[in-house]
């Protein structure tokens, strides 16, 4: 029988491996903002087996708004990376540094 | 026969096996493209476990939205980049422990809070759609355009302005094209571009040299 203890140790294991990419992953943006999309996937894991657990609405409903704020942050957070290699040629968050005082 | 209860917790451990393993490719594999192609797993066989927990409308959605919009999006971008993949891996065995730690340290905290043992007990219910009666969607859908529908209608807007906002910054007018201004064509007045000449009618008076008579 599936417990509520499933769901949640995997949405926590999977959202440490998404904090372990943020740190390994120094040098390439686009791997940042896949770990991101890692973080909140971990997350809507906890939503949706609570909801069921409780048998609440507002869980999955909030899995719905999230999966949309995600999409738009996404599509900003791309248009930014490409217009930023587009001005440096480089996905290297080390070396994006020209706001540093 | 195999029980239900025993087929879903095979089930539930096959794809949470996929879902774990697609996700550490994703953080170490060396090419872009194969670590976008991770998450694509990665999403897929979470919606796989979604629908186990009966959540089958966000399953859906998931996978409509996230595997067929936003990664084709990740990967349009990470095909159009031109990385050079050995500057992106220095640094990777430097801070590969760092990484490690901290992600096993939060693991364990993480663990200790929510209390696992404690939690063994607590096993899912019916579905809370069908004990009124509904699909998830029809459930879902009842909660989201009455009680939650004015959030509902600001992550219109917000995915609205998402757009926008993309389209604005990555457009770029280039110096070198030649392009329509559509409200100077809609405003031109036709004095601007005709001028009416006014002049008397006349009458050559000689044949000229061209028009004299043959022969």
């Amino acid at each position: 029988m599936i417990t509520l203890s499933h769901f949640i140790v995997l949405g926590a294991v999977l959202f440490c491996i998404a904090v372990a990419g943020l740190f390994i992953n120094r040098k390439n943006v686009i791997v940042l903002l896949m770990a991101i999309e890692l973080m909140l996937l971990a997350v809507n894991m906890n939503f949706v087996a609570f909801s069921r657990f409780l048998g609440d609405v507002g869980g999955q409903v909030f899995v719905f708004f999230i999966l949309t704020v995600a999409a738009a942050e996404s599509a900003i957070g791309l248009a930014i990376l490409v217009l930023l290699f587009r001005n440096r040629s480089t996905v290297n968050v080390a070396e994006i540094d020209s706001m540093k005082g | 026969m195999i029980d239900t209860n025993l087929l879903q917790l095979i089930c539930f451990y096959g794809f949470a096996a996929v879902t774990v393993a697609a996700a550490l490719a994703v953080i170490t594999v060396k090419n872009s493209v194969h670590a976008v192609l991770s998450l694509v797993l990665a999403f897929f066989s979470t919606a796989c476990i979604w629908l186990l927990a009966e959540a089958e409308f966000l399953a859906i959605a998931l996978i409509v939205v996230y595997v067929g919009a936003v990664m084709v999006l990740f990967l349009f971008v990470v095909m159009m980049l031109d990385i050079k993949m050995e500057q992106v891996r220095e640094g990777f065995i430097r801070y590969l422990p760092v990484g490690i730690i901290v992600a096993l340290v939060m693991l364990g905290e993480m663990l200790a809070l929510i209390g696992v043992r404690a939690m063994h007990a607590h096993v899912l219910g019916a579905d809370p759609a069908a004990a009124v009666g509904l699909s998830n969607t029809a459930w879902l859908g009842g909660a989201l355009y009455t009680q939650y529908l004015l959030p509902f209608e600001i992550a219109a807007v917000i995915l609205t302005v998402g757009v926008v906002v993309a389209v604005a910054l990555t457009l770029r007018q280039r110096g070198d094209k030649r392009h329509e201004s559509a409200s100077e064509q809609v405003r031109v007045n036709p004095r601007d571009r005709i001028r009416v000449v006014k002049m008397a009618p006349s009458r050559p008076d000689e044949p000229t040299a061209s028009q004299e008579p043959l022969q």
